[in-house]
């Protein structure tokens, strides 16, 4: 006789189990498609911010969520690296452009209810300058970008802060240093409310307080930050009541994130992704040539590499439009030293042309006719100016390099001890180099990249190449003491015309900023400093 | 058994200094310096000194472990050199999420494993017993990472069935208790969380659960058709009592005993495993925290990880051991 329960119960139970989990699976996945609230804008980006301090952190992803909470003195204009009003409304430049006078807006507040004025300014700016502050930054085990816009008191080059009344701030700089007002502008002098830092004893990094049209919610590591909009911002109102950022670390993931609807917004898209997203009719590509240079930099003050000619020779030797068309999606070629949405820009300075012949005559004339062998160093993994990575475009350059018999052995080393050696050790050969422009000025790169500097000893820090020419170093100075822009596009446009004749450097290319989008995001526009300024110009249908 | 836990316990101690010693040569002898990383190309050679400084890192070699040392004694890990925040703090961020990661794909491995090698075993050489063993093997042949960007193509790319990354869908937020989304939205009465949070869990359970299941499966598979042939097992039928409850009341338990091993075994895979898993599916979990620590030298948080990742073990190990006194008599630590 077959009895109830045992056998029978236990497969009823097995079944009610099975049921029961299904129905659960199913309505949360049906739940899903409703569990966005309406006008919640998704962002997906590659890594987790590290601290929301504007003056305090100097990466990327934390620069995309300040740039919604903060505002500067001064902001850059949509979609460029001029500078416009931000919460200064009017300045003035002394004549020898030493003191800058901002006149700020009236009846702004912080999200916290402090007002925003020259007082309240000064207060947050005051821990950049004055090392007696007990929230001086350089006191703070941070990276900062304070001593490059401000200088510092150990550097000798600290500039002077003034409250002339309530809505009147002046600096007066030691020696004229023109890209001041365009440093003002980066995301990483935004202006936090003095009350925060105070009540965060200094550090604020975790409870960002702006003027911005987004205000901070929440973040939770390694997951999200939520922003929400300020409903009392002194600008354009936002369109979007809140912006999410979403750590999503796989880029192939991203992109089938946005394919999928579950972001709106991909802050950084692969060479080898953009095919894909351009055939989408959802989804919409934006590519823009970044404030970037990519290269590869020769040990001028070694070996064969001495000689211009040589140097000239690697350039013409190198393909580079077939790197750029084939490795890097379509990048522009490099011609000098700025990317052309950087005003000093010299339209009429030409990429060298490939030219295996021309390659092999200067070669000849510099007394190499047969060519040489050297060593290039690499490193392997992207970075901003690189999205492929420096071994890669090592190992394609070593192949054009071999048919003008010049022999190069490759060394791969780590992205710190690359750091290390090609900034500090006296190598020789060719090395992988690159930058992201940091405040949209020319001096940014000219300057950084390629000026011997003051110390007859040694080169500026990241004059990798020990490039060192006395007619360059005349025109950079110049650049950086003159006031007007237009007298500054010139002297910076003659100073690319002599970079490109001594080509210190392989000029590659100025790799492509590239974002995508659903369709449905209106308004959105990309800017060289690639940050999410304006987020409040942008809707969703 | 008292004094056996306490043993072990002390046992500990040397563990976390032998670790410790490990994982501080370890990251400093590894080349790459973090101050020149944090920095990438922007930083002056005022700011690398002044960062070094500020942060110990000038100090002779021995100095800093010293210094590491007399602060774990302290409870002091120090702060993460990228964040900025407490070491402790960002461990208890990621910490619950592995831990929620790895029970689940723990529960789905055992009760899947041990149901499979059941089944298995009641009909030895059929062709259910074949099929389960072969589906078995390409689970235990399958790597990690591969198994889990074949799942999220397949159910999150091409159906959409599931979701791509993270805890939780973006915009759903869950009150933080035990930091583990799951258990704070049941916590806090939030059933569409709850939901939420248990769709999430899918794919990275089985895909981290994956491989341990088969290994259970074929565990439970061959101990059950031992137990299955002992003399105690024949008296049973022989009784006449029915098959399934032999199998139940009977074999079940005692062909468990392995299985239990096995886990405590299989633990360190587990947590070793939850890193790919973790940053395939975006997790913020502790194999993300110590991947990006690693690649970023940011030693401090690399060396609270590993030193409290070795407790976590130890803990577990001597959990295990002690179930498995629990569960079989016969066992008796001395």
């Amino acid at each position: 006789m077959r009895r109830f329960g045992g056998g029978w119960g236990q497969r009823l139970f097995l079944l009610a189990g099975i049921v029961s989990v299904s129905v659960l699976v199913a309505v949360g996945v049906a739940g899903r498609a409703g569990a966005q609230a309406p006008k919640t804008l998704v962002i997906a980006i590659g890594a987790d911010q590290t601290g929301l301090d504007p003056q305090t952190v100097q990466n990327n992803e934390s620069g995309f969520v300040m740039s919604t909470i903060f505002d500067g003195i001064v902001n850059y204009k949509p979609g460029s690296s001029e500078v416009e009003p931000g919460l200064a409304q009017s300045w003035t430049i002394s004549p020898d452009g030493k003191v800058y006078t901002f006149k700020l807006r009236r009846g702004v507040k912080f999200h916290d209810g402090t007002p925003m004025n020259a007082r309240t300014v000064a207060q947050d700016l005051d821990r950049a300058i004055n090392p007696d502050n007990p929230c001086y930054v350089l006191n703070r085990k941070v990276d900062t970008y304070d001593a490059f816009t401000f200088g510092s008191v150990k550097g000798g080059d600290v500039v002077k802060m003034d409250v002339m009344d309530d809505y009147t701030l002046r600096f007066t700089l030691p020696k004229p240093n023109a890209p001041f007002l365009s440093s003002l502008a980066m995301v990483w002098q935004g202006i936090m409310s003095p009350a925060a830092t105070k009540q965060y004893s200094c550090d604020a990094s975790q409870h960002p307080v702006g003027t911005g049209p987004f205000k901070f919610v929440e973040a939770v590591r390694n997951d999200h930050i939520t922003v929400e909009a300020n409903r009392d911002y002194w600008g354009e109102k936002a369109k979007v009541d809140r912006i999410i950022f979403r750590i999503i670390p796989e880029s192939a993931t991203r992109v089938l994130a946005l394919e999928r609807n579950e972001v709106q917004i991909v802050a950084d898209v692969l060479p080898a992704d953009q095919d894909r997203i351009q055939k989408n009719a959802d989804l919409k590509l934006y590519v823009q040539p970044g404030l970037t240079i990519l290269g590869v930099s020769m040990s001028t003050d070694l070996g064969a590499f001495k000689d211009k000619r040589v140097r000239q020779a690697m350039n013409y030797a190198v393909d580079k439009e077939a790197i750029n068309k084939g490795l890097y999606g379509g990048a522009t070629t490099a011609s000098q030293g700025i990317p052309p949405v950087l005003w000093g820009y010299n339209k009429n300075v030409a990429p060298y042309p490939y030219d295996v012949n021309k390659a092999k005559a200067l070669l000849n004339e510099a007394g190499f006719p047969n060519g040489f062998s050297t060593e290039m160093m690499v490193y392997p993994n992207p970075r901003g100016y690189n999205p492929i990575g420096g071994a890669k475009l090592g190992e394609a350059v070593q192949g054009y390099l071999a048919k003008v018999g010049v022999t190069v052995k490759i060394s791969q080393y780590e992205w710190g001890a690359y750091l290390a050696r090609f900034r500090h050790d006296p190598w020789e050969g060719f090395a992988i180099s690159g930058w992201t422009g940091d405040n949209g000025d020319p001096d940014n790169f000219l300057g950084d990249l390629f000026e011997w500097g003051p110390d007859p000893n040694k080169p500026r820090t990241n004059d990798t190449s020990r490039y060192r020419n006395p007619e360059y170093e005349k025109l950079i100075q110049e650049g950086r003491e003159t006031a007007d822009q237009a007298k500054r596009a010139q002297i910076y446009e003659k100073a690319n015309q002599v970079l490109h004749d001594d080509a210190p450097w392989i000029f590659i290319n100025y790799t492509n900023q590239v974002r995508a989008s659903r369709a449905t995001v209106k308004g959105f526009q990309l800017n060289p400093l690639q940050m999410f300024f304006h987020m409040e110009k942008v809707s969703l249908q | 058994m008292w004094k056996y836990v306490a043993h072990r316990l002390i046992q500990v101690l040397p563990v976390l200094l032998g670790v410790s010693l490990l994982v501080f040569l370890g990251m400093h002898l590894i080349p790459g310096d973090v101050v020149q990383l944090l920095l990438g190309e922007k930083g002056s050679e005022a700011d690398l000194q002044r960062l070094r400084h500020q942060l110990g890192l000038d100090q002779p070699i021995y100095v800093q472990y010293v210094r590491f040392l007399l602060g774990i004694l302290h409870g002091q890990f120090g702060d993460s050199i990228r964040t900025r925040q407490p070491v402790l703090w960002e461990i208890g961020q990621a910490l619950p999420v592995t831990i929620q990661l790895s029970l689940a794909a723990l529960a789905f491995a055992v009760v899947v494993g041990l149901v499979m090698g059941v089944v298995a075993a009641r009909r030895p050489h059929s062709a259910l017993d074949t099929g389960t063993m072969v589906f078995v093997l390409v689970g235990i042949s399958m790597p990690v990472f591969w198994t889990g960007i074949l799942l999220l193509l397949v159910f999150g790319g091409i159906l959409g069935w599931l979701p791509l990354s993270g805890v939780l869908d973006a915009g759903i937020s869950v009150r933080r208790m035990t930091g583990m989304p799951l258990v704070d939205a049941l916590l806090s009465g939030n059933w569409s969380a709850a939901q939420n949070a248990a769709v999430h869990l899918i794919l990275p359970a089985v895909t981290l659960g994956g491989a341990f299941m088969a290994t259970i499966a074929r565990m439970a598979r061959s101990s059950m058709l031992e137990v299955l042939n002992l003399d105690y097992v024949r008296t049973a039928r022989a009784k006449g009592v029915h098959e399934r409850r032999v199998v139940r009341r009977h074999a079940l338990w005692n062909a468990l005993l392995p299985v239990v091993t096995l886990i405590g075994l299989q633990l360190g895979l587990l947590l070793s495993g939850a890193v790919l898993t973790e940053t395939i599916f975006g997790l913020p979990g502790l194999g993300r925290l110590t991947i990006t620590s690693v690649l970023a030298r940011d030693y401090p948080v690399v060396q609270g990880v590993v030193i409290i990742g070795a407790v976590i073990f130890v803990l577990a190990n001597l959990t295990v051991d002690i179930l498995y006194a629990w569960l079989d008599p016969r066992i008796r630590y001395s």
